[in-house]
């Protein structure tokens, strides 16, 4: 057997808003290739937890444990910011459900691409250019598009755009909230068939967000359900729609006919 | 022979919290044992459980009392207490599982549908689609769809399609639903064919089949689930 170490090691994260809670107590392991769905209700701290853990909301209580491409153990709230940012830029990358939030709508597809291997410290411009080319053809967008600003894309090629813009560069782990989210039917198969490929050929750790329980169990190995804050049920993503525990999955389970 | 599967004291029933919580007894205390080059035969009444206790076994449902130990890659792994991502590696490489109906992939061929396992499970590209070819056109499924993805194939191809899945990957432990339900007699021997031959190269095999003929010539013994049911205290 091979023992394997967690990428990323959650461990009772609580986010308030004021009085309010975002989120409470929340531990969870993720270990590397793997990917972990978080589902429940509208409002239920899917998004705020997703926002801790990728180290933008500070938490009120908890840690985050992240295991560097040095092997090393880094807890994400106790490092410098300028650190943090680094880690951001060349290890993590966030998907956003709304494109908009995720690219720079003025300037052209190649350079939404390119930007991001500026980042990571590409200087050759020829280089830049033939990998964001490659990368619009992985996300199915033709090549004479790359001058285009996204501006003139349809809703689901901006966001197989920022996905682009988000994989390019490498990263170990990838965090998306909605991801599918306001695409019509048709649009998000295509995206989910596409994300699912990069997601097992790049060999991707990953957590996303839906509320979507398709989504869910087509993407994600493992599954965790919130309810009001509170992680209710986690466990293998099929073992948790097939046979639910908890009353509150059960219900979520129940009201959607077929999964 | 070697033992590849042992049961031990499970018992499963349901809670469903959204019907007032109505309980539904399965059955308790179920103990046996599977090795290698046998294929035991599930048996009982319709809603006896055989279909529950089979997803058990594949951790799909949860087990609330008892172990379920499996031989991975030489070791004994309980899969009921075993972490989420220990279970998919005992599922890409020794326990294969063909449900009753194939779960279809939007956009996905039915070449790569089926290619699939066997790539997870680290087989070469090319040879995991040869390997997929062959099977395709052992079960019948003309060449001309093999680029579709299986959506708007007929149940009897969903199902030869869900069969060529489970046996593209030469898994130590095979556990096939009613893997001749809804098939010809062809395709029927077909797959009577493959679980032979599954058997012959070592495979342990739990199925389950309502055709009496199938499980006389494949099984070498049989477990009558029925037996296990919950007994009411009245
Ligand atoms: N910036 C904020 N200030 C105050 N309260 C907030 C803030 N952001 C979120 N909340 C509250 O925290 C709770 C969790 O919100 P969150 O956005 O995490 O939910 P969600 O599960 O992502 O919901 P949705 O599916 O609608 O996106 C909600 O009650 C929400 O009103
Ligand atoms: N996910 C589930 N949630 C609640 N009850 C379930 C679930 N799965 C099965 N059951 C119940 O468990 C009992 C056993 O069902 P199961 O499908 O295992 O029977 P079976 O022996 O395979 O029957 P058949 O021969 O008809 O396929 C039935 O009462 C069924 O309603
Ligand atoms: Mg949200
Ligand atoms: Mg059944």
């Amino acid at each position: 057997m091979t023992t394997r170490m967690p990428l990323i090691s959650v461990e009772d994260l609580t986010v308030t808003y004021g009085d309010r809670i975002g989120c409470n107590g929340v531990s969870f392991d993720l270990f590397p290739g793997e990917v972990l769905g978080i589902v429940g209700e509208s409002g239920s701290g899917k998004s705020t937890l997703l926002n801790a853990v990728s180290g933008q909301l500070e938490p009120a209580v908890g840690q985050i444990h992240y295991r560097t491409r040095l092997n090393e153990t880094a807890d994400i709230y106790r490092m410098s910011e300028p650190e943090r940012r680094f880690l951001m830029r060349t290890d993590w990358a966030f998907v956003h459900q709304n494109p908009r939030d995720g690219l720079r709508m003025g300037v052209s597809a190649g350079a939404n691409i390119g930007e991001r291997l500026m980042g990571v410290g590409w200087r050759h411009y020829g280089e830049i250019r033939s990998t964001a080319l490659s990368w619009l053809g992985k996300v199915e967008i033709f090549e004479d598009r790359v001058d285009d600003p996204p501006t003139t894309f349809s809703g689901g090629m901006q966001q197989r755009l920022q996905i682009a813009r988000n994989l390019v560069s490498g990263p170990r782990l990838v965090f998306m909230d909605e991801p599918t989210g306001g695409l019509d039917v048709s649009v998000q198969a295509r995206l989910l068939d596409l994300l699912r490929g990069l997601v097992s050929d790049l060999g991707l750790s990953a957590i996303i967000v839906t509320h979507d329980l398709a989504v869910a169990r087509l993407l994600s190995h493992r599954l965790m359900v919130m309810q009001g804050g509170e992680v209710v049920e986690s466990g293998l993503t099929d073992q948790v729609l097939d046979d639910p525990q908890h009353p509150y999955t059960q219900l979520l389970v129940s009201s959607i006919l077929q999964v | 022979m070697t033992e590849i599967l042992r049961v031990e004291n499970i018992s499963k029933s349901f809670t469903l919290h959204v019907q007032q919580q109505a309980v539904i007894p399965v059955f308790e205390d179920i103990n046996l044992a599977l090795s290698a080059g046998d294929c035991l035969a599930l048996t009982g009444a319709s809603g006896a459980g055989k279909s529950t206790f089979m997803r058990m076994v594949y951790a799909n449902y949860v087990c609330q009392s008892g172990q379920i130990n499996v031989r991975h890659q030489g070791d004994w792994i309980d899969v009921v207490s075993a972490a989420p991502h220990t279970i998919l590696d005992i599922r890409r490489v020794t326990m294969g599982y063909v449900s009753q109906f194939l779960r279809v992939i939007p956009r996905v061929s039915t070449l790569d549908v089926v290619a699939e396992p066997a790539k997870m499970a680290g087989m070469e590209v090319e040879e995991a689609a040869e390997k997929a070819k062959s099977l395709l056109h052992r079960l019948n499924i003309p060449e001309a769809l093999w680029s579709l993805s299986p959506l708007t194939f007929s149940g009897g191809e969903q199902q030869r399609v869900n069969i060529a899945r489970g046996f593209v990957t030469d898994y130590p432990l095979l556990l096939l639903d009613e893997p001749t339900a809804s098939l010809d007699a062809a395709n029927k021997a077909v797959v009577l064919d493959l679980i032979d031959e599954a058997k012959a190269r070592g495979a342990a095999v739990l199925g389950i089949f309502h055709d009496h003929e199938a499980r006389e010539r494949v099984c070498t013994s049989e477990f009558d689930i029925s037996e296990f049911r919950v007994k009411s205290d009245g």
